[in-house]
């Protein structure tokens, strides 16, 4: 069989291409920019894996999924065999297959990695994750019920990988979600092209199946606070996410135009506006856009500005490519689709027109001076390089704070300075019974950690129940 | 879904609509808002809760009729329901035993104002309602706001109470010592909470109920931010009532008209 293969011949096989929609479609079209390994090219590239003892790859996951052990199955074509491991290490492969930082995780720590490529796990994950969404019967409620119940705050990929989970050992589990639909991020931020929202619903719908309860428009701090419930539930997790957007604070920031990366991706994604014309929502197109910032949240909006005309569309970033957090495959994407890169520059004000509307903004070059507390050089301003771009649209994604709205109505609950909730190594915060995880906690991270969040409150819970 | 328990007219394209949501019910304070989405398509619409009934579990709002997501909201019959209900947002208006306190309301403004005069009555003081509006048929609430105290009317085209605008009758209190207030509210358009905060002085408390664009409500998006007293404010989260003293007015009806105009956005902005 083929897990017979030699490491010789497996080192010969070379990193498979993901098919992707070519750019020039793609920049008029929301739909999906990878297409999906076929089946033999999913198998080959399984094959690359050398099984090798140390298994850094399962290290270098968040979350620890046995990777080659996956991987062995794919090489046989047993795809059901491969999703039967995928599944119980990780809720929401379909989703990490396709938006977690591969290149800074498995892929980093893949041993084929320090002379060549890496083998290609994130591909092969979300191959075999859609494999098993078409293929494989959604998931039963246990018929053993625990009878307790626990409430989860929040539907982003914290909160519903720890509904998941607790579903699944029988508790009876509630979501308590503030806007109108599930997933969080997942359906707000990042958008249709990179993360189909149908895999969210989808996902969603097998929590459904294990007896989950969905209820929307319930903003924990306002429409109930904690302490209410834990009246009413056994437990309790939160994963809020962090939610309240940073701006610039320079002049000109409330011009008509200028929207902050949340409000640009929310009406574009939750609200629909991508449809245009079959949206409600309305949302500013302007004939250049202007996005500051560096991270995933950046590039979606810049890429989003791209297909709804915009034309240049700039990412300003103050710091060097080198220093961007976004993931690897979204920066060469952008690029292929004509996003124009601006490096090491720093915006001091925002222009607008006596119409009120934005029409430029003012930046400052940068260049890199001493590393700073996170090791990363820091950008200093060059004297006298001022410089204008015009803009007619501007989105500032430097980042997110936490959100004070639940954790204001509940000053038991121990935050650290920047307002994000303190936890101990299970993720129980300075309440008993109550845990948190995912960005609330971390502030803006990932979504694989916020799951690793949510699988460990989720334990955390269990243990936590069964001695209450 | 919650359900629609009545709807009524109380004034072209004005409808009072009471909705079962239990849960706001119970929590809800005055000065705070639901997001109301009539159907999966809907747009988010903020609107202020006029009143609620905790036994019954329901919540009263006044909606004015003016683009598709408020026109879906007032077709929404008795027994049908609405998609979603989310709230109470915002913050419950700052109370105080002031004395004397004059309430400003202009035209659908009026409908917010009301629970701020209720509770205004409520904690002692002593309500004096101005209500203005375009001619007879747009002045509303005016039996309701009778019960706190005096109320004072004012239309454009002078077909019901004084002709002119409400600031005329503010001026008037203002200038008798016997009468003049203690303390403002002011909900209306912005010219007219503009207008108010304009003649009076700082150091009557001005209390405004602004109404920027939103969209989720809970202080995720940033989008109804409003400059205060020269601050930047999430006006769902920090709000909606601000010292009026202190509100860039001009800023606000700038970007409340991001997608009125759209002679600015050179590739056209989708329709409203
Ligand atoms: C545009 C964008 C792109 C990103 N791209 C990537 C990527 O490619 N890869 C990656 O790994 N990470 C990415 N991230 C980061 C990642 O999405 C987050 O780290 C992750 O979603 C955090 O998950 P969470 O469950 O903690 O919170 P969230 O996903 O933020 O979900 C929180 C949920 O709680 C709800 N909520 C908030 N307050 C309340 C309340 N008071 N009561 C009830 N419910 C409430 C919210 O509406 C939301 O549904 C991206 C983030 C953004 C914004
Ligand atoms: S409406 Fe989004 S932050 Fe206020």
């Amino acid at each position: 069989m083929s897990n017979d293969l030699s490491p010789k011949e497996r080192l010969a096989i070379e990193r498979t291409k993901m098919p992707e929609q070519p750019a020039n479609e793609r920049v008029t079209n929301f739909k999906e920019v990878n297409l999906g390994l076929a089946e033999e090219a999913a198998i080959r590239e399984a094959r690359r894996c050398l099984m090798c003892k140390k298994r850094p790859c399962v290290d270098g996951c968040p979350v620890a999924v046995r990777i080659p052990e996956f991987l062995a199955r794919v090489a046989e074509g047993d795809f059901a065999g491969g999703a039967a491991i995928l599944l119980v290490d990780n809720a929401l492969p379909c989703t990490t297959g396709r938006v977690c930082p591969q290149e800074v995780q498995c892929e980093k720590t893949c041993v084929r990695g320090a002379k060549g490529d890496p083998v290609a796990v994130g591909w092969l994950e979300r191959f075999v994750a859609d494999w098993a969404a078409e293929h494989m019967e959604p998931p039963k409620p246990p018929a053993e019920r625990t009878g307790k119940n626990v409430c989860v705050v929040g539907s982003g990929p914290g909160g519903l990988t720890a509904a998941g989970e607790l579903a699944r050992m029988g508790h009876d589990v509630t979501i308590f979600e503030a806007l109108h639909a599930s997933g969080g991020v997942l359906r707000y931020g990042i958008p249709e092209f990179r993360l189909p929202k149908k895999i969210v619903d989808r996902e969603v719908a097998n929590l459904e199946a294990l007896g989950v309860k969905i209820e929307y428009n319930v903003i924990v701090g306002k429409t109930i606070t904690v302490s209410q419930i834990m009246e009413e539930f056994d437990a309790c997790f939160i994963a809020n996410g962090a939610g309240l957007p940073m701006f610039l604070n320079i002049p000109g920031e409330n011009f008509k135009g200028v929207y902050s990366a949340n409000e640009y991706l929310t009406r574009v994604n939750l609200m629909g506006a991508w449809k245009g014309e079959n949206s409600r929502t309305p949302i500013a197109r302007g004939a250049a856009a202007v996005v500051f910032g560096g991270g995933n949240t950046a590039m979606d909006a810049v890429r989003t500005a791209r297909r709804l005309g915009s034309d240049p569309a700039v990412l300003a970033y103050r710091r060097s490519r080198a220093e961007m957090p976004a993931r690897v495959e979204e920066i060469h994407h952008a690029e292929e689709e004509g996003v124009r890169f601006d490096f090491l520059v720093a915006p001091l004000e925002i222009l607008g027109g006596l119409d009120g509307w934005v029409r430029g903004v003012r930046l400052q070059r940068m260049e890199l001076g001493e590393p700073d507390a996170s090791g990363r050089r820091r950008p200093v301003p060059i004297e006298g390089s001022e410089f204008e771009l015009p803009a007619d649209i501007v989105v500032v994604a430097i980042g997110i704070n936490a959100n004070p709205v639940l954790t204001k109505a509940c000053p038991e609950l121990k935050v650290n300075k920047w307002g994000n909730i303190l936890v101990d190594e299970n993720g129980q915060t300075s309440i008993p019974g109550v845990f948190a995880g995912g960005d609330i906690v971390r502030g803006g991270a990932t979504v694989i950690l916020a799951m690793g969040d949510g699988k460990t409150a989720a334990k955390s819970i269990d243990a936590y129940l069964k001695n209450k | 879904m919650f359900e629609v328990v009545s709807n009524e007219v109380l004034a072209p394209k004005v409808h009072r609509l009471v909705l079962k949501v239990p849960r706001v019910a119970k929590t809800r304070q005055p000065g705070q808002f639901v997001i109301v989405r009539a159907n999966d398509q809907s747009e988010r619409i903020p609107l202020t809760i006029a009143d609620a009934d905790a036994k019954s579990g329901t919540i009263t709002i006044i909606v004015q009729a003016i683009g598709p997501g408020t026109e879906e909201i007032v077709n929404t019959a008795a027994g049908q329901g609405l998609r979603d209900v989310a709230g109470p947002l915002g913050h419950p208006t700052h109370l105080e035993k002031w004395g004397k306190v004059v309430c400003v309301g202009g035209g659908v403004g009026t409908a917010v104002l009301y629970p701020l005069a209720a509770a205004a009555a409520k904690a002692g003081n002593e309500v004096t309602t101005i209500i203005g509006g375009r001619s007879e048929p747009f002045v509303i609430l005016r039996n309701e706001l009778a019960a706190f105290g005096e109320v004072l009317v004012t239309t454009e085209d002078g077909s019901l109470g004084t002709k002119g605008f409400v600031t005329a009758i503010l001026q008037e209190l203002l200038d008798d010592p016997a009468r003049r207030p203690d303390a403002i509210f002011a909900v209306g358009p912005v010219p007219m909470m503009a207008a108010v905060v304009k003649i009076v002085p700082e150091e009557i408390p001005t209390l405004v109920s602004l109404n920027p664009i939103m969209v989720d409500g809970t202080g995720m998006c940033g989008g109804c931010r409003v400059t205060v007293g020269g601050e930047v404010k999430f006006a769902c989260v920090d709000g909606p009532e601000f010292d009026g003293h202190a509100v860039d007015f001009k800023e606000l009806m700038n970007r409340q008209a991001t997608y009125t105009d759209n002679q600015h956005c050179r590739i056209g902005l989708d329709k409203k």
